[in-house]
């Protein structure tokens, strides 16, 4: 009776903290869709506190670009670690590689960003950049991509940060689907003679796909919030530009540099209401992840 | 398994109670610029007074909303309030002490005080007009000066700050151009360059990204070992960014009590100011006289020979002599004194 009435309290507390962060986003954030609404503020390249004029155009741009770049560099690495952990690792590495993804995730985003700052951002300026402004920056419509000085502080550079960052989490819960394959089925494609890498392209893969899947979706969400490790290699510029050797702004970013010293009622309002957008963006992203992963259980199970 | 629990939580009431209670303590919070001073300064109280100052630097804008909302004993903004919002808000305000900001560069081969620059050419750099080291802007002010052909990369802050505010507080003033295309404010929509959080992280970009430039707080720039520029002000002067200069801002400065001390100290007309200079301000609640009192003996102590040198060796520049006593008048004239 006490313990299910305990647990009962925590389990609700949950939801209500949800619904609680929403309204409170709403009604601080009233100010601001009054006077921009909808389309208005997420159309509007503008970002003009001495002129009370904003739009979100450029900061939710910068989240995306960022956001999708990570999960292109990060996606191959954390699957081909997974299937590495899972397949083919001799017995005695499995438990220190495994181990040694997670512990990727347990590093505090500031220390990438500072390891970001420090070391990457000269590397990707100094060597990276240039080298990749001399291949395939020379190639038609790839050359947009590729304009500008390279600075290091760009939009590549965060988000090669942002994909190191969201590899653990793919990885490992991947490598957890790989896991859930029966390994019967596993041992009777060998019996007939498939080589290791027809069993991960036709029986693994094909069985854990929606795991993997829920896996990529949980990296999105947590690339979509990232504040610090961003903030130090991304130049914070409330623009939109095709080349991804120069500086943007992204939705957290933006909060966390502007919060504290925003004057303006306005002001505050619209950073409100960029978190509103943040959270009912990373509210989807995570649903579709847990739903994708349901799915996948209940799949195996039957 | 209870008990323990009640009696750790009992315990740790009470301890924090008597802790409390030992210890009387100011608390403030505010702008990051004078952050290093303010504790700086409440080590020395401590030791001597035995009164604990907690400061927050959480920023000139925060600074002021605590204030405000009252959930501190003084609020801290690099920006001074304008006297009708002191006067509907309820609060006094003074002066503390005096900042200067600096252009820091990264130009290969040019070292501190090499360099002069004027409003005008800031000014057009900073819109993104002068494109390049080597522009005729630059060269008539630096003849003798080898400047390289490279893109110049514009650094500002990418938070709120009230650095930012007296930055594009002089630029406003100097340069029409500015004012109707940006204007000013503690954050501003900029023309071009990258952004750095912080006075650190403006420092930071500045050091690490070749052919820069940006403005930073002096200390910044001192304890970064930066490349600074030197300025020439209103009057046509060259000056060196000196306590000395930015001192013989405020000297300059038209500090009235009767508007709480607004005003601005950039461009002053004095052949000897450097041009880009602030003060950074406290804030109290008007109401709460037994509280100010604490507080207003606190920055008393702060304008003595001691607290100044202290301030002096961490790069903050003390108020002139006369500027203390017109503060100290008035806060006798409101009963806080």
């Amino acid at each position: 009776m006490i313990f299910s009435f305990i647990t009962g309290i925590a389990a609700i507390s949950v939801v209500l903290i949800i619904v609680g962060t929403l309204y409170v986003l709403f009604k601080e954030s009233s100010l601001s869709i009054e006077r921009f609404g909808f389309l208005k503020f997420i159309t509007s390249l503008d970002w003009d506190p001495v002129r009370e004029s904003f739009g979100a155009a450029a900061a939710l741009y910068g989240t995306l670009v960022t956001t999708a770049l990570a999960l292109i560099i990060a996606i191959p690495v954390a699957i081909g670690i997974a299937i590495f952990v899972t397949e083919v690792a001799p017995n005695f590495l499995k438990g220190p590689v495994g181990v040694a993804i997670e512990l990727l995730a347990a590093i505090p985003s500031i220390i990438y960003g500072m390891w970001g700052l420090f070391t990457l951002a000269p590397i990707m300026s100094k060597y990276i950049e240039p080298f990749l402004q001399k291949t395939i920056g020379k190639l038609p419509l790839f050359n947009i991509l590729f304009e500008g000085t390279p600075l290091g502080i760009d939009l590549l550079t965060a988000s090669m940060i942002l994909g190191i960052m969201i590899i653990p989490f793919t990885a490992s819960i991947s490598r957890d689907a790989f896991n859930l394959t029966p390994s019967v089925v596993k041992e009777s494609a060998y019996a007939v003679g498939a080589t290791k890498w027809e069993v991960v392209r036709d029986v693994v893969l094909p069985y854990s796909k929606l795991g993997v899947f829920g896996g990529i979706v949980i990296s999105l969400g947590r690339a979509l919030g990232e504040t610090m490790a961003v903030a130090f290699v991304l130049g914070n510029n409330n623009q939109i530009t095709t080349s991804l050797l120069d500086a943007a702004a992204t939705v957290t970013v933006k909060l966390a540099n502007e919060f504290t010293e925003a004057d303006k009622d306005i002001y505050l309002s619209s950073l409100y209401y960029l978190a509103l957008l943040l959270f009912m963006a990373s509210f989807i992203v995570l649903s579709i992840a847990k739903f994708l992963l349901l799915k996948a259980e209940n799949k195996l199970k039957a | 398994m209870k008990r323990i629990l009640g009696l750790i939580l009992a315990l740790t009431v009470v301890l924090s109670f008597s802790m409390a209670n030992a210890e009387e303590t100011l608390n403030g919070a505010g702008a990051t610029f004078p952050y290093p001073l303010y504790s700086a300064w409440a080590y020395e109280y401590h030791k001597t007074t035995g009164v604990k100052l907690n400061y927050q630097s959480i920023g000139s804008g925060g600074g002021v909303r605590q204030v405000v909302n009252r959930t501190v004993d003084f609020g801290a903004s690099d920006d001074a309030l304008e006297p009708k919002e002191i006067e509907k808000d309820k609060l006094l305000q003074w002066p503390q002490v005096i900042g200067g900001e600096v252009l820091a560069i990264n130009v290969s081969g040019i070292k501190s005080e090499e360099m002069v620059l004027d409003s005008d050419s800031v000014c057009k750099i900073f819109l993104g007009e002068v494109k390049y080291w080597d522009d005729k802007e630059i060269k008539q002010l630096n003849p003798s000066l080898n400047l390289p052909h490279k893109e110049i990369t514009v650094v500002h802050r990418s938070d709120g700050s009230g650095t930012t505010a007296v930055f594009t507080h002089y630029l406003s003033e100097a340069c029409p151009a500015w004012k109707s295309k940006v204007g000013e404010g503690k954050s501003v929509k900029w023309p071009v360059g990258i952004g750095g959080k912080g006075n650190e992280g403006v420092a930071n970009y500045v050091k690490r990204t070749p052919f820069s430039i940006g403005y930073v707080e002096f200390a910044y720039a001192k304890q970064n070992k930066l490349t600074y520029t030197l300025l020439k002000n209103p009057a046509g002067k060259v000056i060196r960014p000196t306590l000395e200069t930015f001192a013989e801002a405020a000297s300059a400065g038209n500090y009235d009590p009767k508007k709480h001390f607004y005003t601005w100290v950039t461009n002053v007309k004095s052949p000897n100011a450097w041009p880009i200079v602030a003060a950074t301000n406290i804030l109290v609640p008007k109401e709460r006289v037994g509280e100010n009192k604490k507080v207003v003996k606190f920055f008393d102590w702060a304008f003595s020979k001691k607290a100044d040198e202290i301030a002096q060796s961490l790069v903050y520049a003390p108020l002139p002599e006369a500027l203390k006593n017109k503060i100290r008048a008035y806060w006798k004239a409101n009963g806080i004194y």
